[in-house]
């Protein structure tokens, strides 16, 4: 990677999916790459202080970062996210079942082969028909990636 | 105390399996009766508790005294006990929820209903209650204090609804010992219904960190039904097959604490690394710190490796001696809230409900009515992903306006509830979607976590063993 390489936009749900839960008020957030060689990018980018910010208002209390290396695996925990969390919180996600989504949504800059290599990975391919119970299907080969 | 488990080998179980049957209370009931018919088996853990699930249910016993438990489970037994008998399955679970012995005894009368009498035990373990013993314990020096706040439980005792001790392996490897069939306990931790068995027949003893660290890794693999073999799965999830008769996950454990994660073959569902990644990670916190009344592991050298079709391989958990603690999961009354929610349709659905919002703020204002919070929320536009969703389009086709407050005067929040029908006629325009009636009052059980030392917990567990 050089400075004069073109990059593009694409989302972090572009190259990792995620899991969330709740303990209390803090809610949970693993992310883990679909690609081993876009883990070093994803362990090197997705810092404290970016989840932080991406979050703003939405996490009111600090972000935490932990990582599981063989797994390609980032866990961040997001203190006083829940409105109180449990059966306090008036919020629908009051359980931060869909913060992992929340956080995939953040837009970072890739050079342009890796744009084309993972754009629309996370995403149900153009053709898919929901009435279809789907055997198995190669995911890659529904990107025709 | 009985007999030693006659089934148990005289020399070293060399592999078992633990399959998975329930997530929550609430779950496919269906799912354990696949787990015991749909190929070999050795052990059904079943998860029934969270954190306000003993809440209710201790509101259900004061209602009732035999109540108390889930009550789902003595049917659920009813349907499976011949075959579990019959092929050699022995249930683990914490159905007994804030009534064990009310839960055991239900059990017994499944197994003669089934017609299983004189051929099957059921293993109750108490102890984990320490309702009763509440006032006592807080005049011993027990503060309780709340893990995140500090705050000694004494500034809301007279609210305390339930207090149950988060409790591990030692009382249910003993009921397994004493041949139970069925184990019912309280407030066990959801990990030890799976490692439990795995010390049991692998003869681990306390000192085995890692291979209990493994355990509890296999624990938390099977602790949430499904979603460890495609269930809730973001990877990929359009191409997971026949989730309508998903197989739920087991676990084939070995003495050396290593396991493999399958299901049984012919279900639908996953198990993939990514699969069981996700569920690694649902509800984790400091992976090197993971607490449990029998170990701490540490997950973070944690390698899972495909080995073969919806098979994943599990190994690098490592353990360190447990704290001289346990958890205590405690629920007091904590106010009330209601939610009420009105729909509005193109064009401008958004501004309309914004404006409905507006109106409704005021008239609450206007009625003296306060309250500790009020959120609002428009479901299908920001309800998940608040401001990262951005402003809303004036073309969006229709969005909900979900309004909800709390406190902790009731009487405050019913006359909430009596102000969002009138909307309807005294509002912005294009709105429906009110049929369901007035919004339910919800009394708020909110969730105490807090420490208490071992020595005033263990010498209180007991293991009763009831002959079907």
């Amino acid at each position: 990677m050089t400075d004069a390489q073109e990059t593009e936009t694409v989302q972090l749900v572009d190259l990792a999916h995620a899991r969330s839960g709740d303990k209390g008020d803090t809610a949970n957030v693993g992310v883990v790459a679909y690609d081993p060689q876009d883990w070093p990018f994803l362990r090197r980018f997705l810092t404290e202080a970016r989840v932080k910010a991406h979050f703003g208002e939405l996490v009111r209390g600090e972000v935490e970062r932990f990582e599981l290396p063989n797994l390609h695996a980032l866990n961040f925990l997001l203190h006083g996210a829940l409105g109180g969390g449990g059966t306090v919180s008036l919020m629908t996600d009051a359980q931060g079942k869909v913060f992992s989504t929340a956080l995939l949504r953040m837009e970072v800059e890739v050079p342009v082969e890796v744009a084309r290599r993972v754009r629309g990975r996370g995403r149900v391919p153009d053709r898919f028909d929901a009435s279809r119970s789907v055997q198995g299907t190669d995911p890659q080969e529904d990107h025709g990636v | 105390m009985s007999e030693p488990d006659s089934r148990s080998p005289s020399g070293p179980t060399s592999l078992i399996r633990i399959g998975s049957g329930q997530g929550f209370w609430g779950d496919d009931l269906d799912a354990p009766v696949r787990q015991v018919e749909g190929g070999p088996l050795d052990y059904l853990m079943m998860d029934y508790l969270a954190e306000v699930t003993m809440s209710i249910m201790q509101k259900q016993r004061g209602r009732r005294p035999e109540a108390g438990f889930a009550r789902d489970f003595p049917p659920l037994m009813e349907r499976i006990f011949p075959a579990c008998l019959e092929k050699g399955v022995r249930i683990v679970t914490n159905a007994g929820g804030v009534n064990p012995e009310g839960c055991g005894e239900a059990v017994v009368e499944a197994g003669r209903a089934a017609g299983v009498g004189g051929r099957a035990r059921v293993g109750v373990v108490t102890g984990d209650d320490l309702m009763e013993r509440l006032d006592h314990l807080l005049e011993a020096g027990h503060e309780l204090r709340h893990m995140e706040t500090g705050e000694p439980l004494a500034s809301v005792r007279d609210r305390v609804e339930s207090a149950n001790a988060y409790i591990g392996a030692t009382p249910i490897v003993e009921a397994l010992r004493q041949g139970a069939d069925v184990v019912v306990t309280g407030r066990s931790t959801d990990t030890a219904l799976t490692y439990a068995p795995m010390m049991h027949e692998f003869g681990w003893s306390d000192e085995d960190h890692d291979r209990i660290a493994q355990g509890v890794v296999a624990g938390h693999i099977n602790e949430c039904g499904a979603q460890a073999s495609g269930g809730n799965a973001l990877v990929d999830w359009w191409t997971i097959p026949a989730m309508e008769r998903v197989g739920f996950p087991l676990v084939e454990a070995h003495s050396d604490g290593s396991f493999t994660v399958t299901k049984h073959p012919g279900t639908g569902g996953r198990v993939s690394r990514a699969v069981v990644t996700e569920q690694l990670l649902y509800e984790m916190g400091d992976p090197a710190d993971y607490i449990t009344p029998d170990v701490v592991a540490d997950l973070t050298e944690l390698t899972l490796d495909e080995d073969g079709p919806d098979r994943v391989r599990v190994s690098g958990a490592r353990g360190r001696p447990a704290t001289d603690f346990l958890k205590v999961s405690i629920a007091y009354a904590d106010g009330f809230k209601a939610v009420g929610t009105l729909v509005y349709a193109w064009p401008d659905a958004a501004a309309k409900a914004r404006s409905a919002e507006r109106i409704l703020r005021s008239r609450l204002d206007r009625l003296g009515l306060s309250f500790d919070e009020i959120r609002v929320e428009l479901v299908g536009w920001d309800s998940t992903h608040g401001h990262l969703a951005g402003e809303p389009p004036a073309d969006l086709p229709e969005v909900q306006l979900r309004f909800a407050v709390r406190g902790q005067d009731r009487d405050a929040v019913d006359r909430f509830t009596r102000e969002i029908a009138p909307l309807v006629l005294t509002g912005p325009p294009s709105v429906t979607g009110f049929a369901g009636g007035r919004p339910r009052v919800q009394e708020i059980m909110a969730f105490w976590p807090a420490l208490i030392r071992k020595e005033a917990v263990q010498p209180h567990l007991e293991v009763r063993t009831l002959e079907v």
